[in-house]
């Protein structure tokens, strides 16, 4: 059995979005004050094959839309409102001090290319799970009003290259004051993905941040065992470990009696990963091995393009065979060419 | 005729035409633009240090491969700090501003009258801290 539990507080996961009309000669990303994502939280858990994570959106008050874009390891497989106390229960075990109204709609394909595998309205909240390289997906954004930052083709691309699976959060600020929403108030997201690997984006924090601010965000694990990270939280690496011990029965047992958390199992171990970087120097993800054989993939930490992997740890014997025939029949080919003369002969 | 003088004359035809050609491809050479290409990626300009002789037209041939919008505007430092206060959402008007489209390619042809070093900068916001800035050298022709 494996799981694995990730949370993000007081921490923006996602690239940021600026919505509305598009300003140019160096206007600023968003109205200024107008409308802000205070922060977004992220809880992601691991067990038998599925990643649950649950991210809040805080509302910081003002009007129009805002959002992020989170990358995932997978098509998730549902995503519905999250639940309540799920993310400050886990805050609160390290540091001792979220209604069902989703509506799933059908796969379609969006015009930019990127193709759009599901869309939930989650309060004030438009989710859409996108399938699509860089390109898409920023294409994507920009149809639907979003504009991304500088940054964004490249770290998008460094996403794109290990998964293709995006989910965009369109925040709308107005929908969110009809609905009484007071400033501060999270809107919880439960995202359950099934896959064999889990991982979770760090780089991603960095996005449109100049290369010397400081990002700085908590990462909670809740793995069967003490989990293999890489890079190491040696707090060199811009990550450092904070908290490693087992999981706590009240804790376990807090955690699963919220809403939608009843796949929190019996037992388990509590890792809390600090991540204090300048953001030019948060290129990497963290790679998590849950399994036990201690060997975290250098392609989830960003560290080698999945490309590269599978040419170094595969050898297609038939298709070398094949190269090297077409090889022998080209250059027999040639020579018989050249041995040709006009009027048949041949030298 | 024989069909070997056939062909020697049409060979001797082909290359008087392309010599012909040539010719009038040299003597036309100074007015005809001198192009550069520019591709943007990842955020940056390639190449970000371009050198062209003043008095000659210049068509730039500007490639965006990225998926979000771009500028490339060139000028003095007077110009781009007129630009980075400014709020004209889309350029068109002047050749040496354009806005180029996601994933879009864009040309404009500049003749440049006086030697000096300009700079070309996208002035979308964070593009220019980015890194998104390249410099124009004009010589005397």
């Amino acid at each position: 059995m494996r799981r694995l539990g990730i949370i993000l507080p007081a921490t923006l996961l996602g690239l940021l979005l600026a919505a509305g009309p598009a300003f140019a000669c160096g206007g600023l990303i968003g109205p200024n004050g107008a409308v802000n994502l205070l922060r977004t939280t992220t809880f992601a858990g691991y067990h038998d094959g599925t990643e649950h994570y649950v991210t809040a959106f805080q509302f910081a008050g003002g009007g129009g839309a805002f959002g992020s874009i989170t990358p995932l390891p997978a098509v998730p497989s549902s995503v519905v409102k999250g639940g309540d106390w799920t993310l400050q229960r886990l805050i609160r075990e390290t540091s001792p001090v979220f209604a069902y109204d989703a509506v799933r709609a059908g796969a379609s394909a969006a015009a930019s290319g990127a193709e759009e595998l599901m869309k939930v309205r989650i309060d004030a909240l438009d989710i859409t799970v996108l399938r699509g390289g860089a390109a898409d997906i920023g294409t994507w954004a920009t149809d639907h009003g979003f504009r991304l930052p500088p940054d964004a083709p490249e770290v998008l691309d460094f996403y794109a290259e290990r998964s293709p699976i995006f989910l965009a959060a369109a925040f709308d600020a107005d929908a969110a004051a009809e609905r009484g929403q007071q400033l501060g108030d999270g809107t919880p997201v439960h995202i359950t993905i099934p896959t064999d690997n889990p991982w979770v984006p760090l780089r991603i924090l960095a996005l449109g941040k100049t290369g010397s601010e400081q990002v700085q965000a908590d990462v909670y694990l809740l793995t069967d065992d003490a989990p293999a990270l890489l890079p190491a939280p040696t707090g060199k690496t811009g990550i450092r470990l904070d908290h490693s011990a087992a999981a706590t029965d009240g804790l376990l047992t807090d955690l699963r009696s919220d809403r939608g958390m009843e796949w929190i199992p019996s037992t388990g171990w509590l890792t809390k990963i600090a991540v204090d970087s300048a953001a030019a120097d948060l290129t990497y993800d963290l790679a998590i091995d849950a399994s036990g054989a201690g060997v975290p993939s250098r392609v989830d930490a960003g560290f080698e393009l999945p490309s590269a992997a599978a040419i170094a740890g595969s050898f297609d014997g038939g298709r070398l065979i094949l190269a090297l025939v077409f090889s022998i029949v080209g250059v027999f080919g040639v020579y018989l060419m050249t041995r040709y003369r006009p009027g048949g002969a041949v030298r | 005729m024989s069909i070997d003088r056939a062909v020697a004359a049409l060979g001797l035809g082909l290359a008087t035409a392309l010599g012909a050609a040539a010719i009038a491809s040299t003597v036309g050479r100074s007015e005809q633009p001198l192009v550069v290409e520019i591709t943007i990626h990842y955020s940056h300009f390639s190449p970000s240090a371009i050198t062209v002789p003043a008095g000659r037209p210049v068509t730039f041939v500007i490639h965006n491969t990225d998926p979000i919008d771009h500028e490339w505007i060139v000028g003095d430092a007077a110009l781009h700090e007129r630009h980075r206060t400014g709020t004209e959402p889309f350029h068109n008007a002047r050749p040496t501003e354009v806005s180029i489209l996601p994933l879009s390619n864009r040309t404009t042809t500049v003749t440049f009258a006086q030697p000096g070093t300009l700079t070309y900068v996208c002035h979308l916001p964070g593009h220019e801290a980015y890194g998104m800035t390249g410099t124009l050298v004009v010589t005397g022709g």
